[in-house]
Formats: C-alpha cells, structure tokens, sequence
C-alpha cells in the first residue's frame, strides 16, 4: 500500500465521519467544527493528490477564513439555538434519504469505468505545481480569473449593503417601550420590571451562578439562555453546601458531614430542573 | 311598432267611417279612467268613482252608438288594425279592432251592465277607505273585457282575456285582509292559468300552422289545416272556456271566488267575464263547424256541468254560492247551445245576455239583501225579508222568473230554445237540459222561500232595511230588463247574429210549444217541490246534519277541491319533491361533487405548494434524480 | 491510487451534503452542508486533474474556492439579516414562498 493511499484511506474516512457529524450534530458550532474536520482531510486528499496550492488554499481560504466567517456568523445568531431533529415536514426525512441513495446510485453508476485505468499523475505537469497553475491561471485563465476578482470585489460590497440596511420601523422611544412592556405584563403577567439578577454567593458571583428567591428556589430568569445551553449553570445548592462547610471549618463547631442538609428538593419546575441538570 | 293608417283587409262587407272611427273610444275611456284612478295617487280618493262611471258611461255610449249604426246601416263588419305588434319572418300581428254584430252585442252588456253595477257600487263600497282602488279595477275590467271581444285577433284577445283575469283576481282579493279572499283569488288565477294554457296553445298552434291568428285569417284558411289539428285546436279552445267559464272539471274557482265583493260577483261572475268561455267557442265557429269530436267534447261538458252547478245550487245555504252554481249551470245550458252548432249559437248568445241581465240582477238583489242582514250570507239567518225590502223582493223576484223561464219573462225564451234545440240534437241531451230546468227551478224557489218568505230567522241585532235609491234604482232597471229582453230579443236575436255568424234564420215559436210547455211542467214541479220543502215545512236555522250523500257531496261543492287536491295538488306536490330529491341529491350532488373534488386536488396542491423551502428543495432533488434516471434509461435503450 | 476511489469518496460526500441540505433546519448548517457539496466538487475536480494528468482541474477547483467564498460571504449576510427581521435561523419559519 503506497503512501498515497494511506493518506486516501485515512483522511476519505474522516471526511465522511466529519459529513456525517454535519448531518447529525444538533448545534451549529459542532457542524461547524466537523465540517473543518472535512476540510482538513480534504486538504491532505488533494495534497495527495499533487495539489499542493488548492492544498494550501483549502487549509488557509476554506478552514482559516470561510470557516472562521461561519463562526462569527453562529456566534451572532445561532450559539444558544439547538436544533431538534424532530422532523415536521411529513415524509421530508425518508424521502430525502431515499433520494439521496438514488443520487449516489446514478453517481457511482456514472464514475465506475469514465477513469482511464491507469491515472496520468501530474508529475509532467505539474514541474513546480504553482508555477504551472499561475501560467494557466495568468494565462489561458486569464479572463476568467478577471472576472472571479471582480466578484470578488462585488460581493462584500453586497454582503455590507445586506447588513447595513435601513430601520424599517420607527425607533421605539422609551415612552412606548415602557407601555409595551405594562401593556404585556397585562395581556400576560410578563414581569414588567427588569430580570433578576444573577446570584452573589461567597464563593462564586460569575453570571452563571443563577439567583436565589426567598424560598430557596431557584429564579429561572435570572441566567441567560446562552448559559444554558453551554452547560455552564452553576449549581447553586452544591456552592450553597460548600460554603456552609467552609463556614463549619472556619468555626470549627461542627464537622460538615454531620450537617449535610436534608434532600429538599428545593428544586419544582422543569425549567429549573432543565437549569440544573 | 309602426302606426298603420286604418286599413280595409279584404273580408266581405267591411263598412269604415262614422262612428266606427270613433271605436277605439270604447277601449280608450276605461283604460284612461283606471290609469287616472290608479297613478294619481290619494288625489281622487273622494270623487274618483266619478271619473270610474264617466269612462264607462263614455264606452257605453259609443257602443250604443255603433249599435245603432249597425241597426240603420245594416251587416257588414269593421276590422281596423292600429299598431304592428310583433314582426317575424314567418308570421305577424297587428293590434286592432274586429266589430260585427256579435261583438258590438258583447260590447253593450259589458258596458251596460257595467254602467249600472258602477253606479250600484257608489253606494255599495260608500264605507270602504280603498273605494278609488276598486273602481280603477272596475274600470280595468271594463277594459280587458271589451279587448276580449273586440280583438281581431286571438293573440290580442289573449291579451284581454289575461286582463280580465288579472283583475278578476284582484276584485276576488279586494278584501285581502281576509284570508278567505286572499285564497279565493289565487284559486282563481290558478285555475285559470290551466284554462289559459289551452288559449296559448291554440294561439301557438294557428300561428304555427296558418301563419297568422287574426279572425279572418283564421276563417279563410281554417280549411287548410289538418283534421287532428282543427281537433286540438277544438278542444284548446274549449280548455279555454272551460277555464275561464267555470266549467267542468275546472269549476271549482268559481263558488271561492263569491269572497269578492258583491257587485264584482255580478259583473264579473255572473254577467260578464265568465260567459268569455261562450263567446270564445261562438267565436271560433268556423272551428268548431269542422271538428265533430271537438263539439261532441263541448257539449259533454256543459251538460256535465249544468247538472254540477244545480246540484251544488241546491245544497248551499250560502246566498252567493247559490247563485254562483246557478251560474255554472246556465253557463253551461249557452255552451250546450254553442256546442250544438249553427242552430245553437244565436240561442247561446240569447241566453247569455238574458242571464247577464237577470242575473247580475240577482246577484245585486242578495247584496241588498246582505246590506240589509249585516253582510250575512246564510240563508237560513234570513226569512219573512220580503216585507221589509220590497223594491229588493219584488226586483229578485222578477229575476226568479226570469231565469225558472216563466212566460214571457227573459229566461223562458232563451232557455226553451235550447232545450229545444238540444232535442233536436240528441234526445238524452235533450232530455238532461230538460231537467236541469227543473233543478233550476227547484233550487231557486228554494233560494227565493228561505230568504223571503217563512219565519224570520235573524241573528239577534239584525235590522233589515232597504237600500238607498243608488242600489235600488239599478235594481229596478236590471229587473225591468229581464223581464223584456226576452220578448224584445226573441225574434231578433237570429237575424241579428245571422251575418256574423253565417247561420240561417229559423222561425221563432212565440207560443209554448209540445216541448215548452213539457218543460213549464217540470219547472211547475221543482217550484213546487221547492215551495213544499223550504216553505210549507220549517227551515231550520242550524244547517241539519244529514247523511245523505248527494246532500253532503252537494255542499263541499262535490269534492272538487277534494279531487284537486288529490289529482292535482298532491301528485303536483309530489312531483316537486321528487324533483327537489333529485335536484338535491344528483345534481347537487353532481355540482357539489365537483366543487368537492376541485377542493380536494386543490387541498393536496396546497400541500405541495407549502411555502416551506425545504420542501420545494426536495422536490428539486427528487426532480433532478428523476431526470438523471430517465437519461440514463434513454442511454442504455 | 485509482482516482475512481476519490470520485467515489466525492460522491459520497455530495450525497450526503444533499441529504443534509434537505433534513437540517438551520439555516447556517444548511448552508454548510452546500459548502460540503462544493468541496465534493472539487475533490472531483482535482481527481480529474490527477486521472488525467492536466491542471484544468485544479484551475477549476481554485475557481470554485474563489466563488465559494464570494457566496458564503452574501450568503451569511442574507442568513443574518433574515435573523434580524425574523429572530430565527430556522428555513421552516419563513414560509414566505407562499401566499
């Protein structure tokens, strides 16, 4: 087994693990980081494959900076969305796979003998891969190269009009936002007053400490969504523990074994079960 | 619609000039006088019955006027057409005026009659707020019966005969408040709807085949028609009259229609408008003359109800339902007459102007009579009233022996020369207007004792008193008619219609003859029996129970309404389930079915079309997974 | 090494990228998974190159990198500025196709 197909055994495997975490993962982030996954071996691929500059190019254009765009992007708007894979769309999964596997059937059926038998190679070619490419590129390429540039130019222009468009209503005044907000707490009961705090405890006071109310339970506005879903709650009733055996150590009265606190479940909602988990 | 100048068509004898360009006035006066009375609002409401009783004093005069014409000038006849109504490649008609000796007769019981009954009704409706209203009707009526019998062409006469069964309705409903009313006119324009059907019929068919349906057209080319057709032609026209004259099997409007108030039940329902039937089957002569079924068909229905209007007639205790079945019965003896033949038809014409005259008498005599009792119309709550309305009893009782044919008053004459004629015919014919004749007597004496003589059976608060001079003076005068129009007519009534009609003139009996005086037996007999029944024995005020059949089925006017409603009504009714069953279930059904199934595509295309991209995308995919399967089939074949 | 193989790893990897254009929801892994699609491309592309000793391919595949990015760069800002005005990423919700 030649080292070319080493690197193609290995790296195709990975690619397709990455694709497939891409189809499975439920947040964003971690489609993300599997399709880089892909990329990356798909840069080893192609560098097997004596294609050292789109090698490059993938690892540097692709990883580096369109997949770095896409992160900025999921921190924008997706990092605290998780996607179920509850399918709503009647018949949309099956179908899809079943036309999915037609696909590859037609796809395979159309690559298996369209190869000469024996490859080519590029070492003729290729003589120094960059040079070759940037005298096809500059060259025969040349226009078309001219034309990608000036997309190139096009694009971003696009992308800043996209995202720096105009109000399309009017700037609520504060005014109006303070009679959205009774006008709410009436149709609603939304609490019309700002949220919660996070909670302040002697040995923890970050935002993922989550608030206190006075029965001991714990107030479910008071720590972001973004939290939540990084896993990133603290729990209070073992901080809570915590310091009551520091302050037990600090006094030396009683060994803090002995006054572990009953099991109340102190906890009732399933938001707060969901926040402790 | 273009104006024709007066124009001779090419009948024998047409006369023009003088009076008879003044024709047109007859139509025009009461046309105007109802448009006047109807459009102007509540402006007449106080004087308008004047404006009424001009038109129909002016339309009388002008007939009156041609009358004499045709009396100094002699026959001949004027036909004038005035518009073109309608114009089609295959046939025309124009709107115009035939007047002959028949029809000028018509045109002066109309208006004479109708004079003295608008004058009657002056004093008659006084009380009624919507006085104007009737009298516009009166006058509509007027009319609408003079275009009848005027016309010149049956398409025209469709047209009066429409009108006078629009006003008919409307004089029938007057009083709409009472539901009674209300139904007994719908009845009747119900009923007459089916006679109208045969008149349509007729017209449809004369247009189809002769191309024309004007008299003369008809007459001159009556010759051409194939015998099966002369025969429906026959036996429309007689649906016609059979319809709008009360005959069987359509009688049954008739007794209904006494709701109205009494002075139109005179006009319209005993003088004028039901003896339509009449004038129409004398009118079509030239028909009948070639069509034996259709004139043996005529002569079974008015001897079948000549026996249906007396037997009703004496089982009613109902003033007014008793003289309206005295009606169909003697409207039955004309049609007998009519439908006899060229013998028969001056004698039909006799005797409906004699019973026009004696028995709108009548009929005003019992709205004296109910004037008097309260507009009571029970006989039984009547008796003894002879003493306390004399001009009303002696007046009635001049129109009794005119219509039981008591030489020489006005029904002797007209109704001998029928039972006559009708021996002549055929003796079982003969032989049941001979005892109608005395059924007629019978039930008339009975009429006369229970109202007039006997113990004075009236309901407690009842004052009878005569009526004002208004209502008796016309009384007098229709009284003193019938008791001469039959001497006055006898002998000239033939020789007048003879030109008209083209019959020959038979000598006149002036005395009894064998047959005659047969028949003043049998009327002696019914007089008595009636006198023996209703005088000699005491009429009780409650109506006896009884379990006679021909006495019950003679008082719910022998089941027609009963046969109606289960002939027509109910399989009428049935049909209509039927096809609102099939309306509802299959073609609904189809309909709705339709729009279902369009609903439902369309729900499954809304499906496809749900908005949602990955949806659309997966139909991409699918697509382009189809077509690549498809090409590479394509390559392989 | 047969570069029947990498066309087949190719294809595999377009496959999969479709399937998951069609089944994810979010809008940012869908887009993803078109990237997916187009570095399948590529791969292709770059086995033609190999299969066929000729650096057409290779042009090509740097080609399709250059507009990849072009694309990705006004895709994400559409992606955001559907975030903006509907406070989701998720391609069901906007069912605007329909009227």
């Amino acid at each position: 087994m030649s080292g070319q197909l080493l690197v193609f055994v290995i790296c195709g495997a990975f690619a397709v693990l990455g694709a497939l975490g891409l189809l499975f993962f439920h947040k964003a982030v971690h489609a993300a980081l599997s399709l880089a996954l892909v990329m990356i071996n798909l840069a080893a691929i192609y560098a097997a494959l004596d294609a050292a500059l789109l090698a490059m190019a993938q690892v540097i254009v692709y990883t580096g900076a369109i997949l770095m765009l896409f992160l900025f992007v999921i921190m924008l708007v997706g990092i605290d969305r998780r996607e179920s894979h509850r399918e709503l769309i009647p018949g949309q999964g099956v179908v899809a796979i079943l036309a999915g596997i037609g696909t590859l059937g037609l796809l395979v059926f159309a690559i298996l003998g369209s190869f000469p038998a024996q490859a080519v190679g590029l070492e003729a070619a290729n003589g120094g891969n960059v040079e070759s490419l940037a005298a096809l590129i500059f060259g025969s390429y040349v226009f078309a190269f001219e034309f990608i540039s000036a997309l190139m130019i096009i694009a971003p222009i696009g992308a800043m009009v996209l995202a720096q468009q105009a109000r399309l209503t009017a700037k609520k005044t504060q005014r109006e936002r303070a009679a959205a907000r009774i006008e709410a707490y009436a149709q609603k009961g939304v609490h019309p007053g700002t949220l919660p705090n996070s909670g302040v405890t002697a040995l923890q006071d970050s935002i993922a400490v989550p608030g206190l109310l006075p029965a001991g339970r714990i107030s479910t506005s008071s720590v972001s969504q973004a939290m939540v879903d990084r896993d990133a709650v603290v729990n209070v009733h073992a901080v809570s523990l915590l310091t009551a055996q520091r302050f037990a150590e600090l006094s030396g009265e009683v060994p803090p074994a002995i006054i572990k606190p009953e099991p109340v479940d102190l906890v009732d909602t399933k938001d707060e079960r969901e926040l402790l988990k | 619609m273009i104006l024709l100048e007066p124009e001779l068509t090419g009948q024998t004898l047409y006369i023009s000039g003088g009076v008879f360009d003044f024709a047109w006035l007859m139509l025009a006066a009461p046309a105007v006088g109802a448009a006047v009375l109807l459009l102007t609002g509540s402006f007449f409401d106080k004087r308008g019955h004047w404006i009424s009783i001009l038109a129909v004093l002016a339309s009388f005069a002008t007939a009156l006027a041609i009358f004499v014409q045709f009396l100094i000038g002699g026959g001949g006849s004027y036909s004038v057409d005035y518009l073109n109504w309608i114009t089609t490649p295959a046939w025309s008609v124009n709107i115009g005026l035939y007047i002959d000796q028949l029809s000028i007769l018509f045109a002066l019981l109309i208006t004479g009659v109708g004079s003295v009954i608008h004058i009657y009704s002056v004093g008659y409706m006084a009380h009624d707020v919507r006085r104007r209203r009737f009298f516009a009707f009166l006058n509509l009526f007027v009319f609408a019966m003079l275009l009848l019998v005027l016309a010149n062409d049956y398409l025209v006469l469709f047209v009066g005969w429409e009108g006078v069964g629009l006003s008919s309705y409307l004089l029938i409903g007057f009083w709409q408040h009472k539901p009674a009313a209300a139904a007994a006119a719908k009845k009747a324009f119900v009923m007459n709807r089916i006679g109208d059907l045969g008149l349509t019929m007729t017209v449809f068919t004369l247009l189809a085949f002769l191309g024309s349906s004007s008299f003369a057209d008809v007459d001159a080319k009556i010759g051409t028609l194939s015998p099966q057709w002369i025969t429906a032609v026959g036996l429309f026209l007689l649906l016609a009259a059979c319809g709008k004259s009360a005959q069987f099997p359509l009688q049954a409007w008739l007794l209904d229609a006494m709701e109205g108030p009494t002075p139109v039940s005179a006009l319209i329902h005993a003088a004028t408008m039901v003896t339509a039937g009449v004038y129409l089957v004398v009118r079509s002569h030239t028909i009948f003359a070639v069509s034996e079924i259709a004139t043996t068909a005529v002569v079974i229905v008015a001897t079948v109800t000549i026996f249906i209007g007396a037997w009703i007639g004496c089982a009613k205790d109902d003033i007014k339902k008793v003289l309206a079945g005295s009606t169909m019965s003697q409207i039955g003896y004309m049609l007998l007459a009519a439908g006899i033949g060229p013998a028969g038809y001056a004698f039909a014409i006799f005797h409906l102007i004699t019973h026009g005259f004696f028995k709108a008498n009548m009929f005003l005599g019992a709205g004296s009579v109910m004037h008097a009792t309260g507009d009571d119309v029970d006989m039984r709550h009547f008796g003894g009233l002879a003493r306390f309305l004399p001009v009303t009893f002696a007046t009635f009782a001049m129109g009794y022996l005119a219509i039981i044919g008591i030489p020489p008053l006005a029904g002797y004459f007209s109704k001998d020369h029928i039972i006559e004629a009708a021996f002549e015919h055929n003796l079982v014919v003969g032989s049941a207007a001979l005892l109608g004749a005395g059924i007629t007597a019978f039930y008339m004496t009975r009429l006369m004792m229970m109202t007039f003589f006997g113990a004075r059976r009236w309901e407690p608060g009842v004052h009878p008193h005569e009526s004002p001079k208004s209502m008796t003076i016309q009384l007098i005068i229709l009284a003193l008619f019938s008791v001469a129009i039959g001497v006055v007519m006898n002998g000239w009534i033939q020789g007048w219609l003879a030109p008209a009609l083209g019959t020959e003139v038979h000598e006149i009996q002036w005395l009894p003859t064998p047959i005659g005086l047969i028949t003043l037996l049998v009327v002696i007999v019914g007089v008595a029996a009636g006198v023996y029944l209703f005088r000699v024995r005491p009429v009780p005020v409650a109506q006896p129970q009884t379990k006679n059949p021909l006495v019950i089925a003679g008082r719910n006017d022998l089941f027609g309404d009963l046969a109606n409603e289960t002939l027509v009504v109910k399989p009428t009714m049935f049909a209509a389930q039927v096809a609102n069953a099939n309306d509802t279930v299959f073609i609904d059904g189809a309909i709705d079915g339709v729009a279902v199934g369009a609903l439902k595509l369309s729900e499954i295309g809304r499906k496809l079309q749900s908005g949602r991209v990955r949806s659309y995308a997966l139909a991409t995919f699918v697509g382009a997974v189809f077509i690549g399967v498809i090409t590479i089939i394509g390559q392989l074949g | 090494m047969n570069p029947e193989m990498v066309a087949l790893l190719a294809a595999v990897l377009f496959v999969l990228g479709a399937v998951g254009v069609l089944i994810r929801r979010n809008a940012l892994v869908i887009f993803m998974c078109v990237e997916l699609m187009l570095n399948s491309a590529n791969l292709l592309l770059v086995s033609f190159a190999y299969a066929h000793g000729s650096l057409d391919g290779q042009v090509a595949a740097f080609f399709v990198m250059v507009v990849a990015a072009a694309e990705v760069v006004v895709g994400l800002s559409i992606i955001v500025s559907v975030y903006r005005s509907r406070r989701t990423t998720s391609v069901d919700a906007p069912d605007l196709l329909k009227l």
